[in-house]
């Protein structure tokens, strides 16, 4: 496998998306043949399984360049794998079927996401070298550092405003132009930075923001109003404190459109009965808003603060281009970044597990009501 | 997908006056309706006023990338009319601007070639996965579905570094090499595999939840008359979530072409896609602004297009299915 990439690699850029989508084709469609001969009965699809059995996970092994007898290995552990899949109640070949679909996305994550993750967290609690167990050492320096806590802080706010701002506005805009002439042209406007990339909207930020010295002409749109109302032109990305907020408005800006389309095709759900209903009770627009339409879009509400809060715990780019952190606007991800190419792995290592930590909560909240409406089902 | 029809049923004249008529009322009470919601005059205004402040900053963007470098440089894109020019030249000469290794037009090409093959295997292979956890019974398969929601929100710092090692050492557990690195810095590959990986969680999380949602009466059915798995997923499954995929393709494709933090661990020199290049030039060329707004432009162009073409399908489709109570 590493040889094939290799290969690929001296091709030119275009011609290597065809053969790299053209040979991975090839691997799910044998994925599908076997998982439909799997529950064939017959002694030909019984070698077929057997076969399969042994023969993958060697295959896979050779691929990937490893020493033979863990091939052996693997080749002992699909006989079991076989035997049991012989004896299942669901009938020969279930196993098999399950594991033709589930294998490839979970392996991959867990060589992704889940032995990295495990890793990193090793890594937090060791010297920048990975050699040696210092303890909390990392963490007491984040924490004692006034630019580490800084970091944290800024992380923090982010989170706070970035959710709260977008989907106000988001559910306000959806809110007022639900039903109205050119509905849809007026979403498209709003839901338009969605698709721009976070560089690409750093750069147009920056425009709306860059300053010129007094007296001159300003170029940057808010510099203009500014001085327009007779204030003293300012550059809005390099004083701090408000410069975080300056910063935070580009992904407000960004996510706003998001949560407005979500939240609009939930409001399209709520019964017009319950509406009607509240209206014949001679509730006024905004009690119907409250007691109505609120509640009946909760779980899509849920689901839009999770998303962006998310987005915005991990946010990067937009201050990776903006300041790269300067004038104290960096966040953890940034920070940690900055730390890994300083050759600080523990440091970086430790500020990744702060992280993971302020999102855990959003994780236990969600895989709560995951499991709430997979119990329903 | 098209709507399925119903066959015109035949009917007497006068039934079909009244239906008629039952319709035209039900038309005339949601536009009393709709117009009782737009007297409310500061909502229009107020919506007036986002759908502004959401445009104009793109827009200023696109005025400037056409001025001449001077013009941009001493005056507001706004005043386009008191001073106007137009050029091209900031294009042509953003599309060579860049590192010693690769320039502009070189990292768009590269965009597209890491772009495309990771929308497409995340997609496949999520879409196996996603059959599996919906349609087949296994010991434990909530928790485990639960576990693949809960790597979703593993923020990708976590991964990235160990990653990256993974790729150049190989995995070695007790002094036994399970595989060997991949020996294949300066290619996609590194790229590729990363954003199958950080895209998959999401992906089956999305894919289940239309696939879970099709009539269990259908899959029974099909596998009653004797298909496999194989058979129900390529036959059945596949062609009806297909506005599903399409739609969540579209997704993963705008996110892998704006992302940063990936290519920036992944996508070395020669590799690299147009974000690294773009935010290498704002770095490092931060005044120069008639390379910024047409670079950035560029840069947006394409998920612009993607999204404007395609726009219909996602708005509806992306969520639907994710956000029951």
């Amino acid at each position: 496998m590493s040889d094939f990439f290799n290969w690929i690699s001296t091709l030119p850029a275009l011609a290597q998306i065809p053969l790299v989508v053209g040979a991975f084709v090839v691997v799910v469609a044998v994925i599908l043949f076997f998982v439909e001969i799997a529950p064939r009965s017959g002694r030909r699809y019984t070698i077929i399984r057997l076969a399969v059995c042994v023969l993958a996970p060697l295959a896979i092994f050779v691929f990937l360049g490893s020493v033979a007898w863990a091939a052996a290995v693997a080749a002992v552990l699909g006989g079991v794998f076989f035997l049991l899949d012989y004896r299942s109640k669901q009938g020969a070949g279930y196993l098999f079927q399950l594991v033709g679909f589930l294998a490839p996305a979970l392996i991959l994550l867990l060589i992704g996401l889940v032995y990295p993750t495990i890793l990193t967290a090793i890594a937090a609690f060791q010297n920048n070298r990975g050699n040696r167990f210092i303890g909390f050492e990392n963490f007491v320096w984040i924490f004692t550092q006034p630019t580490g806590i800084r970091v944290v802080l800024n992380t923090i706010i982010w989170v706070l405003i970035v959710p709260a701002f977008s989907t106000a506005i988001g559910l306000a805009y959806a809110v007022f132009i639900d039903k109205s002439r050119g509905e849809k042209f007026f979403k498209i406007l709003v839901f338009m930075p969605m698709a721009i990339s976070f560089v690409g909207a750093s750069i147009i930020w920056k425009f709306v923001y860059t300053a010129r010295p007094a007296g001159q002409n300003q170029i940057g749109l808010l510099n203009q109003i500014v001085v327009l109302f007779g204030g003293q032109p300012t550059d809005f990305v390099a004083n701090s404190p408000w410069n975080t907020l300056f910063l935070i408005v580009v992904l407000v800006w960004i996510q706003t459109g998001f949560a407005m389309v979500v939240l609009s095709a939930a409001i399209k759900g709520v019964p017009t009965e319950q509406l009607e209903a509240a209206e014949l009770d001679g509730t006024n627009a905004w009690e119907r808003f409250i007691n109505v339409t609120v509640p009946g879009i909760r779980s899509s509400l849920i689901v839009v603060l999770t998303t962006i809060s998310i987005a915005s715990l991990k946010v990067f780019d937009i201050v990776r281009t903006m300041t790269a952190g300067a004038n104290s606007t960096s966040v953890i991800a940034n920070e940690m970044y900055t730390q890994w190419k300083g050759f600080e792995n523990g440091r970086s290592a430790a500020f990744a597990l702060v992280l993971f930590v302020l999102v855990l909560p959003i994780v236990v909240y969600n895989a709560r009501q995951i499991q709430k409406q997979r119990e329903i089902r | 997908m098209s709507a399925v029809s119903p066959i015109d049923v035949p009917i007497d004249v006068a039934t079909k006056r009244q239906l008629g008529a039952g319709e035209r009322t039900a038309e005339r009470s949601v536009t009393k309706r709709t117009k009782k919601r737009l007297t409310s005059r500061g909502a229009t205004i107020a919506s007036l006023i986002i759908a502004l402040l959401w445009t104009v900053p793109t827009f200023g963007l696109f005025i400037s990338s056409i001025r001449p470098a001077a013009l941009i440089n001493t005056t507001g894109w706004w005043t386009i009319f008191q001073n106007p020019g137009f050029t091209f030249d900031n294009y042509s000469q953003v599309l060579k601007a860049g590192n010693s290794q690769l320039n502009l037009g070189q990292a768009f090409i590269n965009s597209i070639a890491i772009t495309l093959p990771a929308t497409l295997i995340p997609l496949t292979l999520a879409s196996l996965a996603a059959y599996g956890f919906a349609w087949m019974n296994f010991k434990g398969k909530n928790w485990m579905f639960i576990g693949v929601f809960a790597l979703q929100i593993v923020p990708l710092q976590m991964a990235l570094v160990p990653l990256l090692s993974l790729f150049s050492r190989g995995l070695n557990i007790g002094g036994v090499q399970l595989f060997a690195g991949l020996n294949a810095s300066g290619s996609y590959t590194q790229v590729w595999i990363a954003h199958t990986i950080f895209g998959l969680p999401l992906v089956i999380f999305l894919l289940h939840n239309f696939i879970a949602e099709l009539p269990a009466e259908l899959i029974e059915a099909a596998r009653v008359d004797g298909a496999g798995h194989g058979q129900i997923f390529f036959r059945i499954v596949l062609p009806l979530t297909m506005p599903a995929i399409a739609s969540i393709a579209i997704f993963q494709f705008l996110w892998v072409w704006n992302d940063l933090l990936v290519a920036l661990v992944f996508a070395d020199g020669e590799v690299a896609p147009m974000t690294k290049l773009l935010a290498e030039i704002t770095g490092g060329r931060g005044q120069d602004w008639q390379l910024l707004t047409s670079g950035a432009f560029i840069s947006i162009l394409v998920p612009l297009i993607v999204f404007f073409a395609l726009q219909r399908f996602f708005v509806r489709g992306l969520l639907a299915g994710s956000t029951k109570g």
